[in-house]
């Protein structure tokens, strides 16, 4: 607590002191001198109200932006190791490790562009962590991992990490559209004693200031992200849950079916710009 | 005793003589400050890295003490003249009386 003071403090001191380092939203994003993001792009069709979807790394200010350049300064990347050793290591009953079935982690580049997505078997769309868990508890014989808990989130995020660059491609037509379209109505439903939906900060205000922040367009392109309020992973459904708890309604739970259908409407929402989690935020 | 405390640094291997190069140093440490109580009540006793040094060819380059309110997985970045060939010595003091080394050599051309 008192640490957290003593940054406020810091952090006001800067802001008077040097004019502060204002979000920078014409920035272009290269992460490692290579990988280059687009975090700015034309908005996808099936989208009315926007006509430029933007990365939320647009929306934080330069010294949170550059902590994304460089892997090294990721702090999420520390996460990511550890989800690789874990990646190789044999678990559960079935004594089989990830690599086992699936080769290297770079061997999965594309595969997290295009979740949530419609699993045929199972009959429903699927969020990478029900993936994930369905190959613990099916192939290999292990618990499942809890929903947006640290182990799910860094593996993740490791999946992420080997797609950076790739366009997000969620599939919003075909069996998962019933999925998509209740994703769509939560969007646009307001909850909670405030009366928000997700649009009414997200859609009509990005760009404004909510307290002492800016409002992105809560893309989730960059998750899991690695939030610098909490040093760890964040997971999409827990930030779904912080922003209903926000407007003052009862949440979802983390996997709930009402979250995979929100995650993957607001994942389309981000159909165009690249894959860049895990990703940064303060 | 802290778990999981792993040390790793990023700087370049060559550079030119008196070339002023920059280095970058985290350790994953958890940090826990003594100030935290656990949902029992008792206090979480402190558990930090207090001290970090960097040497090159026995040089001290950086002598950081390390304070309760620096938060989880400390990391340095910083700048050092490299006049020749040599390696950098990192070291990390935990509270428990843990020592984290690493070595990185650095060539002058």
């Amino acid at each position: 607590m008192k640490a957290k003071l003593l940054q406020s403090i810091a952090a006001a001191a800067l802001a008077f002191g040097a004019g502060a380092a204002l979000a920078d939203e014409d920035a272009e994003l290269v992460i490692n001198g290579e990988i280059e993001i687009v975090t700015k792009t034309d908005a996808p069709a099936h989208m009315d109200g926007m006509s430029t979807i933007m990365s939320g790394w647009r929306f934080r200010d330069s010294t949170t932006q550059m902590m994304e350049m460089d892997d090294f300064d990721n702090p999420a990347m520390l996460a990511v190791e550890d989800a690789r050793e874990k990646w190789s290591t044999p678990v559960g009953s079935e004594d089989k490790s990830c690599a086992d079935c699936h080769g290297e982690p770079e061997d999965m580049a594309g595969v997290k562009p295009v979740y949530p997505k419609w699993n045929e078997d199972a009959g429903e769309v699927r969020t990478m962590q029900m993936q994930m868990n369905d190959c613990r508890e099916n192939r290999m014989g292990a618990e499942p991992w809890k929903y947006d808990a640290a182990d799910a989130l860094a593996m993740e995020a490791l999946l992420s990490s080997v797609s950076r660059g790739m366009p997000v491609d969620v599939a919003i037509d075909g069996p998962g559209q019933s999925t998509w379209e209740q994703g769509k109505e939560l969007y646009y439903a307001r909850t909670g004693q405030l009366d928000l939906s997700c649009a009414s900060c997200h859609e009509e205000n990005y760009g404004n200031m909510i307290r002492a922040d800016h409002l992105s367009q809560g893309q989730i392109n960059g998750f899991p992200t690695y939030r610098l309020k909490n040093t760890k992973l964040n997971g999409v459904h827990s930030r779904f849950k912080g922003c209903v708890r926000d407007t003052r309604a009862e949440t979802y739970s983390p996997g709930s079916p009402e979250f995979v259908a929100l995650e993957m409407y607001v994942a389309s929402r981000g159909n165009g710009l690249s894959v860049e989690g895990p990703a940064v935020r303060n | 005793m802290a778990s999981g405390v792993k040390p790793r640094v990023k700087s370049p291997s060559s550079a030119s003589a008196g070339e002023v190069v920059t280095i970058k140093t985290l350790i994953s440490h958890p940090m826990e400050s003594g100030q935290r109580k656990d949902s029992d009540g008792n206090t979480i006793p402190r558990s930090i890295i207090n001290r970090f040094t960097c040497e090159l060819n026995d040089n001290m380059i950086i002598d950081v003490t390390l304070e309760p309110a620096i938060s989880t997985n400390p990391y340095f970045e910083f700048e050092a003249k490299v006049d020749a060939s040599g390696e950098f010595k990192f070291t990390w003091y935990d509270d428990d009386g843990s020592v984290y080394e690493e070595a990185k050599a650095i060539e002058v051309a």
